[in-house]
């Protein structure tokens, strides 16, 4: 009462502030009042278990995020040079953004793959194609994220090909692979197979890294999609770490003993503007892993108990109109993610509300985060904003949510079955159409959208993919299927088949099977054979 | 369109691309607009588009897409829904569309194309507006 009375007296501009749609209720302040239920054990220092301040007790100070820009368009001559580019402007990590039919089992010949081929990615078919998108950059060298997730073993194998075809050693190679089908069903899309083979393929990719590729990132378990499909701070926690512990079960259900894998288990999520609830997200997620590694599945070793992760700034916050305004909203999204500690960040360029990004558009964007880490100041001292009031407060509010999401989740027999059931779907879908109605009604003010709107702007510079990129990649591919040793194929496309049926680790037949230059359509639809395909259920 | 019935609105997503939020959120807005909608899903053929179109006796279509292979899909989306004897179905785009390509898929037979941070409201006015002008 006296809090609503308080309230009037200072005449508030709103009735109640609120993180996001749908987030967290804000007070006028926090005091130290509101850390005492907090245990300052759950606080800690930076490099400490739970590691709530940072994985590292020295953070940047050692050693800067990796400024890994997603990257991939037309065809792999023009990537290959947009990756040189990256390189020679101080880029420290390769990020790879293939095109939809590579992601989801066509080649670019497959009528499904019209209109598709080299737009939201490089179109990579075969070894060839894989051989030429590193032509000049030594794989032993740098290191390679693939954003690729159904077909993510094929991939993997192509990538082992191409780097050992280059002299480079398989167990030096360094790099992740998304590898995270649970999410596919939740909101990225581009499955192919039901969830029991799929999770077959995900385990088979972590236990073959496990023993042939130590520095290799089996799995990134990514909140990011479930984020820009409408999931709020504590939704994309819960249901990320709901994910995760999805997977490491499967790992533990065929034998594998937990500190043999989960150090390269590796984690993604996305940056809001909202930045002090993202720093405060962060830190949640770091915390809740730690306890789950360590109390739930009895983890041994530290590295296994700390949340390493990538943050991309949200797509889903850029907008259409004005985009020079989308500057400001990626710096605040990057500063968010650099408070919250991350290992590595993509910057998005202000253009792609429009199209695929422009070259000055991403060279903003990675400047972006140059400012931050060398001008800024904020990656002199590890977790700058920990002990702070609001911060440790929010902290654990997003803590507590995501972790009774993450209960809910339980009690319904884990991740798989609530994807199944379509709760997770629901929920997210919930939200996002809450965000939409509170934007519509000018609850949520979009800058540039439903306030503050000009008239009349004009049309800025962007990238095309013009239709002679899917001509040639067509043309390419079928010069190949009639120059290779076809006999040879399908002879290995069979033994990809009898691998598929088998318990065998699909690992070793697939490296063989791309060597003999079978597509990556082939290979899929060989697996199609075995697997079958996946329909999605109506949840709307 | 008869007077005594709902209007009925097919969302669907052609090609590969798989975010689906926009579709989804519109889909529902238009439900809670009065419209009766049929969301089809994705990874879709203008072939199957057009054929549910048909089947479903719908009064708009709307086809989403933010891959970039708008070009490629919805003209021929409409196309075949004309050639199927769909020639009253208004059909509305969305998705990532550069301004210099709208006037092309206005001609193609696209009535409207809404892009992001389009309110629903904006959308269920449009149909309800072209459906009764096409009336008289």
């Amino acid at each position: 009462m006296s809090e609503t009375k308080k309230t009037k007296e200072l005449r508030e501009r709103k009735e109640e502030f609120r993180t996001t749609v749908d987030g967290f209720v804000v007070n006028r302040v926090y005091t130290s009042a509101d850390l005492e239920e907090l245990n300052q054990e759950g606080i800690g220092l930076p490099g400490e278990y739970p590691f709530t301040r940072h994985i590292m007790p020295s953070g940047y100070r050692s050693r800067l995020w990796t400024m890994r820009q997603y990257a991939g368009f037309g065809t792999v001559e023009e990537t290959n040079e947009r990756y040189k580019y990256l390189y020679e402007q101080g880029q420290t990590g390769f990020s790879v953004a293939f095109h939809l039919p590579t992601q989801e089992g066509y080649d670019s010949d497959h009528p499904l793959a019209t209109g598709e081929v080299g737009k939201c990615g490089v179109a990579v078919d075969s070894f060839e194609d894989m051989e030429r998108l590193w032509l000049g950059i030594p794989l032993a060298e740098v290191s390679t994220s693939m954003t690729i997730n159904a077909t993510a073993p094929i991939m993997l194998a192509l990538y082992i090909a191409a780097a050992e075809k280059q002299g480079a050693d398989v167990s030096q190679l360094r790099g992740t692979v998304q590898n995270d089908i649970l999410k596919e069903y939740i909101a990225r899309n581009t499955y192919i197979f039901g969830p029991t083979p799929s999770m077959r393929l995900v385990t088979d990719i972590c236990a073959y890294c496990a023993q042939n590729m130590p520095n290799w990132n089996s799995i990134s378990i990514s909140g990011y999609h479930m984020r820009e499909a409408g999931a709020t701070a504590a939704q994309e926690a819960g249901f990320t770490i709901a994910n995760g512990v999805a997977y490491v079960q499967a790992m533990i259900d065929r034998g594998m003993e937990v500190d043999s894998f989960a150090p390269r288990f590796s984690f993604f999520f996305a940056a809001y503007t909202n930045l002090l609830e993202e720093v405060a997200k962060f830190r949640a997620l770091r915390r809740i892993w730690a306890r789950i590694m360590k109390e739930r599945f009895g983890a041994k070793n530290p590295r296994s108990m700390m949340l390493r992760f990538h943050v991309q700034t949200d797509g889903f916050t850029l907008t259409e109109q004005q985009p020079l305004n989308n500057v400001v909203r990626v710096t605040l999204q990057a500063l968010a993610a650099v408070l919250g500690g991350c290992q590595s960040l993509h910057t998005n360029s202000f253009d792609e509300a429009l199209a695929l990004p422009t070259e000055e558009a991403v060279q903003v964007a990675l400047r972006t985060q140059q400012i931050i880490a060398h001008e800024s100041g904020t990656a002199d001292t590890v977790d700058p904003l920990g002990g702070a009031y609001y911060i440790e407060w929010l902290t654990s509010q997003i803590e507590n949510k995501a972790l009774e999401y993450i209960d809910e989740i339980d009690r319904m027999g884990g991740a798989l079955k609530a994807i199944e059931r379509g709760y997770i779907q629901k929920e997210i879908s919930y939200s996002a159409y809450n965000y939409q109605r509170a934007v519509d009604s000018g609850g949520q003010v979009v800058v540039g959208v439903n306030q503050f709107v000009t008239q009349d702007e004009p049309e800025p510079e962007i990238l095309e993919i013009g239709v002679e990129t899917e001509r040639k990649q067509v043309e390419r591919l079928k010069r190949l299927k009639r120059e290779r040793n076809n006999q040879r194929v399908n002879e290995v496309l069979g033994r990809v088949r009898d691998v598929a049926r088998s318990s065998q680790n699909i690992m070793p037949v697939l490296v063989e099977a791309v060597k003999a230059y079978a597509t990556v359509g082939e290979i899929s639809d060989a697996l199609r054979d075995v697997f079958g395909e996946y329909r999605e259920p109506n949840i709307l | 369109m008869a007077h005594n019935r709902k209007i009925r609105v097919l969302i669907a997503k052609p090609g590969l691309d798989g975010h689906d939020r926009g579709a989804k959120v519109v889909a529902r807005g238009l439900r809670d607009a009065g419209m009766e909608v049929i969301y089809l899903g994705l990874r879709l053929t203008p072939e199957q588009i057009a054929e549910a179109a048909i089947q479903e006796d719908v009064d708009v279509v709307g086809v989403d897409c933010l891959s970039g292979a708008h070009m490629a899909l919805f003209p021929k989306t409409v196309q075949l829904i004309r050639g199927r004897g769909g020639k009253d179905i208004l059909v509305i785009g969305g998705g990532i569309i550069p301004k210099k390509d709208i006037p092309k898929l206005k001609e193609a037979g696209i009535a409207q194309i809404f892009g992001p941070g389009t309110p629903i409201d904006e959308i269920s006015n449009f149909i309800k507006a072209n459906l009764a002008s096409r009336e008289k």
